[in-house]
């Protein structure tokens, strides 16, 4: 029999005030075992645990049961507190009486009723407990980062810079992601590729930093500490140790049409091809949709031209396995699809254009060489408007229901530049609200409107119609002052909504990280632990886990990196021993476990079985604890019963029941 | 509850529309082609409701404007439906005092030999009860 | 393939050739309109309360008659494709108007939108196909460059009405390419004509109905083509003049070579 202690947490009113603790500490003596109960104001405070380890002490309790928050919060400060009291950390168990009960819930009576119950049931459980021991697992001290922008690029490098080997993987054929398409970034407009490029340069000559681009990451197995990885390196077509960057392949390719990727396909580019000028690393891809030699097999100008001899047609696609203790995520985003925002004629006219096309062109190595001009007829545009939240804070199913949080920042920027460099250029920007919160932010908007005199109408655009003489007439309206507006406009700007990049959605689902409904990474807890997911030994890095602009993403990069940083330190894991188990007299060798399991942790093997006098060879399952997540897809597999989960053992959970409906 | 809030939660029930979501981004307003002849603009409907001065909105000549041609609602980033919002008013308008916006008195000298059967239908059905 | 055919009540009076032509076309296209028997009026606006009942049973007795006959349902004015299609969908999924509406209606079998309402343009896209038009006509529309005038009683609410994307439809372009001629697509094509609003308000219907044409106008139409009676009425009325006004179903029985057959019924 066990010698159960019951505690009961106020958590000052937020339990208290809708549940009758002293009530539950009353019902809760009367369960069996229980041989001490006592309520608290804060059990998770250092008095708290004092009251614990002194009543281990005192009444010689072999099993605990605190009513508090949720696991989630305090599971392990109890367990730790149990077990520097002598006791097995396996011991404790939490009835959640706070999320499951106070806060949910209005009525006194009836929410005590269900603590009470709660309780019972964890009292019921604490019953049946063993001992457990956590056994230990080792640790690679390697670490993967998936995406190679910035965010990927400044975890990399603090993670090398602690010491320990990284791996970037890109998808694309250089690092350098979204920010090596920016112009000049905000608040001190300072040049993107200037700030950016010796981070680049960093990464690629860091001795502990090694960079795959052109590749993705194809399978991912094992757990934290120990992930298995498949890369997959997409032919390249040109080998790397023999090409030079010299650029020669990329001038006399005879095929330019395909869209420039990078320029957001507003020019061509050659089928062989560096997305810029300052890609790292410099080596070009055959793009073989586009490449004339792929299609007819007549060409092969770049093999000619090469002097390196770099160019090999026959490259194929090449698998790495490698080993990770750690991995961040940082695949970053893209802009939405305009095609349900056809009102502001995106699809209609050339000079409707995007944010981030904007950024292109006003980019020296841009499609118009940094000339701000009108990509319909290549004239200076002379009124620009630009319409805030084009698909951002909508709850109708067209766009994303969230504020993109950048657009405010970086349409301030726009006008500003514009109006700066082109003081003729007449700048209109439409918002619903000007979101600036940020160091050096709303001062940056105020000299946007104040020294440059870009007008702001506090209002939206309802519709953009292209006309005769390729003007833009924009239609909106200006809530101030209560009035419909006609405005004739020669470019159209529209700040799109961001939205992760949807590689997001296979890397999530080869993690099992999970991602909320907007496609991004959920963090393990959004206040306390928002750089790490809630899987083990997988973090997250920059606008993957939500918009974020250079400086939030480079804090939350570093953060990231500290986090797996402190993962790799460590030589050996604990493993959870929450593990299954078979039980070799009742397994029947069906595999069907085997089949279920998504750890790869349960094999079988042939053992001679001692069944009850009867001795002979059977084929039984046997679990490896180091791969077992303790999901218990197994246990409700076993169609003999076999199958238990240990610290959840079928027996523990219908005592639960049992008591529940007691 | 007074006869103002009475009055609104008809409307909010006529409509089906739920005010709260609005979050007065001007839209409404921006897409109406009836904006500049009337007196209470789309995107002040949802205040008026909020407020309960359905009075007001049952005097405003707005309601005799609107073309119910939803762009209003179609282009609504909240899925508020202002365009709903006006037409409930108008109802309220019509079931309480059988609004003579429209009389049948006038009908003749408003004809003429082109004008569609629809045309008539329509906006009895619209002013009238 | 045979359709239940709701005509509406224009189309039996000043909209005469609307209707001749596109029952002409659905022959030459090998198809047959039906018309339901003791169809009324649809009312021409959609009853937006959503306590309003009686005003949307005409809707559902013509819903219910196709029913019974096993057919869809086929629209030709965009007004009564407008009503016929929302009250449908409010059969469907809305619980307190298919209950009470069809305690009014006393019928065998509860009605509870089990009609597919198709508009003819639909027809002519989805089960047609505009391939197979291309291949029938006879007499292509070459060179003739043509507006299409949606306004807004086809396209929205487009959630409801599922009949193109509303800010920039490309049916009626597409039709115009299948007869042979040219679309021209000019911004105001999805704007409101004036709607009822004409009867009262001259100077609005001629403000929205100039603002329309003059920009296909602007932008290179020779003609403009509509589904809608009132809509054509509003155009012709108030609109600037600057381009004629057709049916389409006029457009289409000509390049299949029976407008003359049409006209003479």
């Amino acid at each position: 029999m066990q010698r159960i202690g019951v505690f009961v947490c106020h958590c000052g009113s937020n339990i208290a005030a809708t549940v009758d603790v002293k009530k539950v500490v009353e019902m809760a003596r009367l369960e069996p075992g229980v041989v001490h109960a006592e309520d608290y104001q804060y059990m998770c405070s250092e008095v708290g645990q004092a009251k614990i380890a002194t009543a281990i002490h005192e009444k010689h309790l072999t099993g605990i049961v605190v009513c508090s928050c949720s696991p989630r919060m305090h599971e392990t400060t109890f367990r730790k507190a149990a077990e520097k009291a002598g006791l097995n950390p396996y011991m404790v168990e939490i009835a959640n009486i706070r999320e499951h009960c106070s806060w949910i819930h209005k009525n006194i009576e009836e929410a005590t009723k269900k603590a009470v119950i709660l309780a019972r049931a964890a009292i019921a459980k604490v019953n049946l407990n063993t001992p457990l021991k956590a056994g230990e697992s080792r640790v690679t001290k390697r670490a993967l980062v998936i995406g190679g922008g910035i965010a990927g690029i400044q975890t990399a490098l603090d993670i090398a810079e602690a010491g320990y080997e990284v791996d970037i993987v890109e998808k694309t054929p250089s690092i350098g992601g979204r920010m090596s398409q920016l112009d000049k970034t905000f608040p001190t407009l300072d040049c993107s590729a200037c700030i950016l490029t010796p981070k680049m340069v960093e990464a690629s000559a860091h001795d502990k930093i090694t960079i795959y681009t052109y590749s993705e990451v194809e399978k991912v197995s094992g757990f934290v500490g120990d992930f298995t990885v498949d890369i997959r390196k997409k032919a390249r077509s040109v080998d790397m140790t023999k090409c030079t960057g010299c650029g020669v392949c990329q001038e006399k390719c005879p095929s330019r049409k395909a869209p420039s990727e990078f320029n957001r396909g507003l020019s061509t580019r050659s089928a062989i091809y560096t997305p810029f000028a300052q890609a790292i690393p410099n080596v070009p891809v055959i793009d073989r949709e586009h490449c004339i030699k792929f299609k007819t097999g007549k060409c092969g100008l770049c093999e000619k031209v090469c002097q390196a001899g770099a160019i090999d047609y026959t490259q194929k696609d090449e698998i790495i396995t490698e080993k990770y203790g750690a991995i961040v995520v940082a695949t970053g985003f893209d802009t939405i699809k305009l095609d349900q925002y056809d009102e502001y004629a995106y699809s209609q006219s050339k000079d409707v254009i995007t944010s981030l096309e904007l950024e292109r062109i006003m980019n020296a190595a841009g499609p118009t060489k940094g000339h701000l001009e009108r990509l319909s007829d290549g004239k200076p545009p002379k009124n620009m408007v630009f319409i805030q939240c084009v698909g951002s804070r909508c709850s109708d199913n067209r766009g994303k229901s969230y504020c993109s949080k950048i657009c405010c920042m970086y349409t301030a920027k726009h006008a500003m530049l514009i109006r700066d460099k082109y003081p003729d250029v007449n700048v209109t920007v439409f918002y619903i609200d000007v979101r600036t919160p940020g160091k050096n932010f709303d001062e940056f908007y105020r000299r946007a409107v104040e020294d440059y005199g870009v007008n702001y109408i506090k209002g939206q655009v309802g519709k953009v119609a292209p006309q005769p003489d390729g003007s833009l007439l924009v239609q909106g309206v200006d809530l101030l002052d209560n009035k419909q507006i006609l405005m004739k406009a020669d470019m159209v700007v529209l700040a799109t909504a961001i939205e992760p990049d949807p590689s997001v959605r296979s890397i999530a689902t080869m993690l099992t990280a999970s991602i909320d409904t907007n496609n991004f990474l959920t963090e393990a807890h959004a206040k306390l632990r928002p750089v790490e997911s809630p899987t083990a030994g997988v973090f997250l890095s920059g606008v993957c886990q939500g918009p974020k602009d250079i400086p939030e993403t480079v804090a939350q990069a570093g953060a990231a990196a500290v986090k797996a940083i402190g993962l790799l330190a460590k030589d050996k894991l604990m493993t959870n021993p929450c593990t299954a188990k078979a039980d070799e007299l009742l397994c029947n060798g069906c595999s069907q476990c085997e089949n279920v399991c998504p750890y790869g942790a349960i094999s079988y093997e042939t053992k001679l079985i001692n069944d009850h006098g009867v001795r002979e060879e059977r084929r039984i399952a046997v679990v490896n604890n180091a791969l077992c997540q303790g999901c218990g897809a197994c246990t409700v597999t076993c169609p003999s019963g076999a199958m238990d989960l240990q610290g959840f053992s079928n027996r523990q959970i219908l005592a639960e029941v049992d008591a529940i409906c007691r | 509850m007074n006869n103002a809030m009475k009055q609104a939660e008809q409307i909010r029930e006529i409509s089906g529309v739920n005010p709260y979501k609005c979050m007065k981004c001007g839209k409404c307003s921006a897409s109406c082609p009836s904006f500049n002849e009337m007196d209470i603009k789309p995107h002040q409907f949802v205040s008026y409701v909020l407020n309960n001065d359905i009075e007001a909105l049952m005097q405003s000549e707005s309601l005799w404007k609107c073309l119910s041609c939803f762009a209003c609602v179609e282009r609504c980033p909240r899925d508020v439906k202002p365009g709903k919002l006006i037409d409930a008013a108008r109802q309220l308008v019509v079931r309480q005092r059988d609004e003579t916006y429209l009389s049948p008195d006038e009908i003749p000298e408003l004809l003429d030999p082109d004008l569609p059967q629809q045309l008539l239908v329509s906006a009895f059905r619209r002013y009238r009860r | 393939m045979k359709y239940s055919y709701y005509p509406g009540c224009t189309l039996k009076t000043k909209a005469k050739d609307l209707d001749a032509y596109a029952r002409a076309s659905a022959k030459a296209l090998g198809f047959e309109l039906e018309e339901i028997e003791n169809w009324q009026c649809c009312g021409g606006v959609y009853p937006l309360g959503s306590d309003e009942i009686a005003t949307k049973l005409s809707s559902v007795r013509a819903l219910n008659e196709a029913k019974e006959k096993g057919q869809d349902l086929v629209t030709l004015c965009s007004a009564c494709h407008h009503v016929i299609k929302r009250v449908n969908d409010d059969m469907k999924n809305v619980e307190d108007i298919r209950t009470r509406a069809n305690n009014y209606m006393q019928l065998d079998e509860p009605y509870a939108g089990e009609t597919t309402v198709l508009h003819f343009l639909e027809v002519l896209r989805d089960r047609v196909g505009f391939d197979e038009i291309r291949k029938k006509v006879t007499n292509p529309l070459t060179g003739k460059k043509i507006g299409a005038y949606y306004g807004c009683l086809l396209l929205r609410p487009s959630k409801l009405l599922e009949f193109d994307n509303p800010e920039n439809p490309t049916i009626i372009e597409d039709f115009i390419r299948a007869i042979g001629a040219e679309p021209v697509v000019y911004p105001y094509r999805n704007e409101c004509c004036g709607g009822y609003i004409s009867l009262k308000e001259k100077d609005m219907s001629k403000r929205m109905s100039t603002t329309i044409m003059e920009s296909a106008a602007g932008m290179g139409a020779e003609m403009l083509i509509t589904a809608c009676p009132l809509c054509m009425y509003n155009l012709n009325k108030s609109g600037s003049g600057a381009v004629p006004v057709y049916y389409f179903t006029e457009l289409l029985a000509e390049a299949l070579g029976v407008k003359e057959e049409a006209a003479t019924k």
